[in-house]
């Protein structure tokens, strides 16, 4: 293992020391590991609070700021944040007006949220939760822990936030949330497996000349393994995959998202995205809004996720609004 | 079961999952994302840090701030499985010195929270697979009247056999799960370690020659 680290143990705290020294307009309160706007809550608005293993940044603490999250709590690498924790960025978000909380569906997160939410009632705070569950290499939900929660994260939060940004109130906000989870399909590729400080080797051992075809961004096994192929081919199975799961009509206008899982360089996203656009006109898909970039890694893993989300009435609208975060900075 | 047997339990819990992490870590690798040995070692040093001079006088006070440390320690999924497992235990264990009866009857109410937190069945390959067993011997060993050391070794037989039971199943929750038929031939990380809470039970159980 090769990485910038004083040492394993103290890597998440470092890294969120860097991080708050990076972005002033943030602040991040190290004794509970939560970060917020500076300002605190914003009062008469709600809350919108999201949190989960840390490895995958930007998200979440890189989506702190106007127009998007309150509140972000990182738990350990690839660890969900314990209830405490959720509950101080509860508290911290909720100006009265109600807070909502985007989870991933990994088994987890969604019990230390679960608790969390509990415990943030038994104060008289009220919560919503939005459960992401994108994934769609998971098929059989009666067999397996459901959907996992990707790239859809994103434009949850980024939507969503618009949303409350504008004056939603708490049912109408997580409303937004679950309307564009359930409009998003997302599947990922990996190239190699990540490798996290404690372990010190990659998480799965991949051959050099194989793939693994719907992998989750802890390195989750996916589909299948397949020989590494022309990007063309590969990407043309990841489009088909998502459609195939939630057709979009032809006509319909859709967000793309081409995300890095953090060990791939921009210019095979660029090259990924070409291939994804291409294929979506093919099957007369309009693309009427893109990022491609790292938004929801995986480490150093080498690989990238597709996310496609049908622009429902107001989507479009709610994700042109301003927003000023570390990692999604717009129209301010 | 009095409060000393309650934290000597915990203790020795600690010191076989520190003992035992490498193993849990690899075990975990295999079908999950690695990180089981090292997040309970966090938390069960944790609850030992908890009750140290915690001035609990009952089993049942030890028990539930035992698994409110792990809850607030450990992240992931084990940390709100086994916090509330033992909190769900140490809330049903009333008295001082609890008998084996009873005993068993709150490791039931343990397990019970396990599954209404998880939705986990036995056969979906996780913790509940040698908690379940282990529960079912503690009854029965204390229904026929054996103390609790005799009680909890039958647990921790079953606990141990429940664990390899998993070796051959295919996983339906956590996310072992995501691995469908490639999860089969490997212990699971879970069943691992509820298979050393109850070893720890019964090794603390036979040092304090408890009397049935």
């Amino acid at each position: 293992m090769k990485k910038f680290l004083n040492s394993a143990d103290s890597f998440l705290d470092d890294a969120l020391a860097g991080f708050a020294a990076a972005h002033p307009g943030l602040s991040v309160d190290p004794a509970t590991r939560v970060v917020t706007r500076a300002g605190g809550a914003v009062p008469g608005k709600v809350g919108l609070v999201s949190g989960g293993g840390s490895g995958h940044e930007p998200l979440h603490t890189g989506f702190v700021g106007a127009g998007m999250l309150d509140a972000a709590c990182p738990g350990e690498v690839f660890t969900s944040p314990v209830p405490d924790q959720v509950l101080a960025a509860v508290r911290a978000a909720d100006s009265g007006a109600g807070t909502v909380l985007v989870v991933k569906n990994y088994t987890g997160d969604v019990m230390n949220f679960r608790l969390a939410a509990e415990l943030a009632a038994d104060e008289g705070l009220r919560v919503e939760t939005v459960l992401v569950d994108d994934d769609v290499a998971v098929r059989d939900s009666t067999f397996t822990a459901g959907r996992r929660g990707t790239g859809a994260t994103l434009l949850v939060e980024k939507i969503a936030g618009a949303a409350a940004a504008r004056g939603g109130d708490l049912a109408a906000v997580a409303d937004t949330g679950r309307r564009v989870d359930a409009a998003s399909r997302s599947f990922a590729v990996a190239l190699t497996a990540g490798t996290t400080p404690a372990a010190g080797r990659p998480g799965f051992d991949l051959p050099e000349d194989e793939i693994e075809v719907g992998v989750g961004i802890h390195g989750e096994p996916g589909r299948r393994r397949e020989k590494l192929r022309p990007a063309r081919e590969i990407v043309r199975g990841m489009v088909d995959a998502v459609l195939d799961d939630r057709p979009v009509e032809r006509g319909r206008e859709v967000i793309v998202v081409v995300n890095g899982l953090g060990g791939t360089p921009l210019s095979e996203l660029y090259l990924v995205y070409g291939e994804v656009a291409a294929r979506l006109a093919d099957r007369g898909v309009r693309i009427a809004r893109n990022l491609v970039g790292d938004y929801v890694t995986s480490l150093d893993m080498a690989g990238c996720s597709l996310t496609v989300c049908t622009a429902e009435d107001g989507f479009l609208d709610l994700w042109d609004a301003p927003v000023d975060t570390p990692a999604l900075r717009w129209g301010v | 079961m009095d409060a000393d047997l309650a934290r000597s339990w915990l203790a020795a819990m600690a010191a076989a999952v520190t003992a035992e992490r490498d193993r849990l870590t690899e075990l975990d690798s295999a079908i999950g994302d690695g990180d089981h040995g090292a997040n309970l070692d966090r938390g069960f040093t944790a609850v030992r840090d908890a009750l140290a001079d915690d001035g609990s006088t009952t089993p049942g006070e030890v028990l539930v701030r035992a698994g409110a440390a792990l809850i607030s320690k450990v992240g992931g999924a084990s940390g709100p499985l086994y916090g509330t497992a033992l909190r769900a235990a140490g809330r049903d264990l009333a008295g001082a010195a609890p008998g084996p009866t009873e005993v068993a009857d709150a490791l039931t109410a343990g397990l019970d929270g396990v599954r209404a937190l998880g939705g986990a069945a036995p056969g979906d390959k996780t913790m509940v697979d040698a908690f379940a067993p282990a529960v079912e011997a503690l009854c029965a060993g204390a229904a026929e009247g054996a103390d609790l050391a005799a009680a909890a070794r039958a647990a921790a037989d079953a606990a141990a056999e429940g664990a390899r039971a998993t070796v051959p199943m295919r996983a339906r929750k956590g996310r072992a799960s995501y691995l469908g038929d490639r999860s089969t031939g490997h212990e699971d990380p879970g069943a691992a370690s509820t298979a050393l809470l109850f070893r720890a039970l019964a090794d603390a159980a036979d040092r304090a020659g408890e009397a049935p």
